[in-house]
């Protein structure tokens, strides 16, 4: 089955909210060898002139995949996850997401495109915190291999 | 001390390294980033879907590439915009580990808002894994 083109466009009702900790954050940059001390040490953070521990550049991406799960997990949509491979991602931050934030996030399904025998799905998620200041938006793009190739 | 814009110029290598990532890594990726999809972790699952193997994230290979973009800038938060496609997948193998290595070269400078977009060049066993691979950093 492919990819239901009826969701392009659709946008989800706020999430939500995630919940960032410290012990989170240090393990997410243990885990990609981000080294900087801004992401393990709060002294070091402060010293950057932020309130606590900051994520590296891609942590983003965690915030946004439990909002995509709402499409991904939607079995009208019609994404089979066995068949998916990551196509693209974007993070456009305004500010970097740090420990005690608590971050909603407005999923976006842009785009449903075929081509190829691929489904391409273009989501964004729109991330603020929980009194609306703007965070990150993270775009992602999945290809989803149809049942015949 | 972090880079002054000015004393900058396009086509300049500001940072390289080797990172090495073996089955334990991608574990503590999974965990740390919940992305539990067996073919990071399972290797019967990963050839049953016709890969070579177990694979790394994709995103485990973005994250690990920026990190000589914040240490360079001195301030990982200075990362405003970082995107990349993926090219092709990086088997790791078992035992052992497979090896990415990170070329850093600022692409454009931008003088009003103070900012460089530095491009990055990422391979495993010498083929391009990350494509248009590019960080933009705002300076002081």
């Amino acid at each position: 089955m492919a990819v239901n083109p009826e969701y392009a466009g659709r946008e989800y009702p706020p999430n939500e909210a995630f919940e960032v900790g410290r012990e989170h954050l240090r393990a997410f940059a243990e885990a990609v060898g981000a080294t900087h001390p801004a992401h393990t040490d709060v002294d070091a953070a402060r010293a950057l002139g932020y309130p606590d521990v900051i994520a590296p550049p891609t942590f983003a991406v965690v915030v946004a995949q439990r909002a995509e799960a709402q499409l991904i997990e939607d079995p009208q949509a019609g994404i089979d996850f066995s068949r998916v491979v990551h196509a693209d991602e974007r993070f456009i931050h305004h500010r970097p997401i740090h420990a005690g934030d608590r971050l909603v996030t407005v999923l976006h399904v842009d785009a449903v495109t075929e081509r190829a025998g691929l489904s391409m799905v273009t989501t964004r998620a729109v991330i603020s915190a929980e009194g609306g200041e703007p965070v990150a938006a993270v775009t992602s793009t999945l290809a989803v291999r149809g049942e015949d190739s | 001390m972090a880079p002054v814009l000015e004393d900058l110029a396009v086509g300049q290598e500001v940072g390289r390294r080797e990172v090495a990532v073996d089955r334990a890594r991608l574990v503590r990726y999974a965990g740390a980033s919940g992305d539990f999809n067996p073919i990071h972790w399972n290797e019967r699952f990963a050839t049953e879907v016709g890969l070579p193997g177990v694979i790394a994230h994709g995103m485990w290979t973005m994250g690990a590439a920026v990190g000589v973009v914040a240490d360079w800038v001195g301030d990982p938060g200075a990362v405003v915009d970082y995107q990349t496609r993926f090219a092709r997948p990086v088997p790791v193998p078992d035992p052992g580990a497979a090896t990415v290595e990170v070329v850093a070269v600022i692409g454009a400078l931008d003088a009003d808002s103070r900012t460089a977009r530095v491009d990055l060049t990422v391979t495993a066993a010498g083929a391009r894994v990350l494509a248009k691979c590019q960080a933009l950093v705002r300076l002081g």
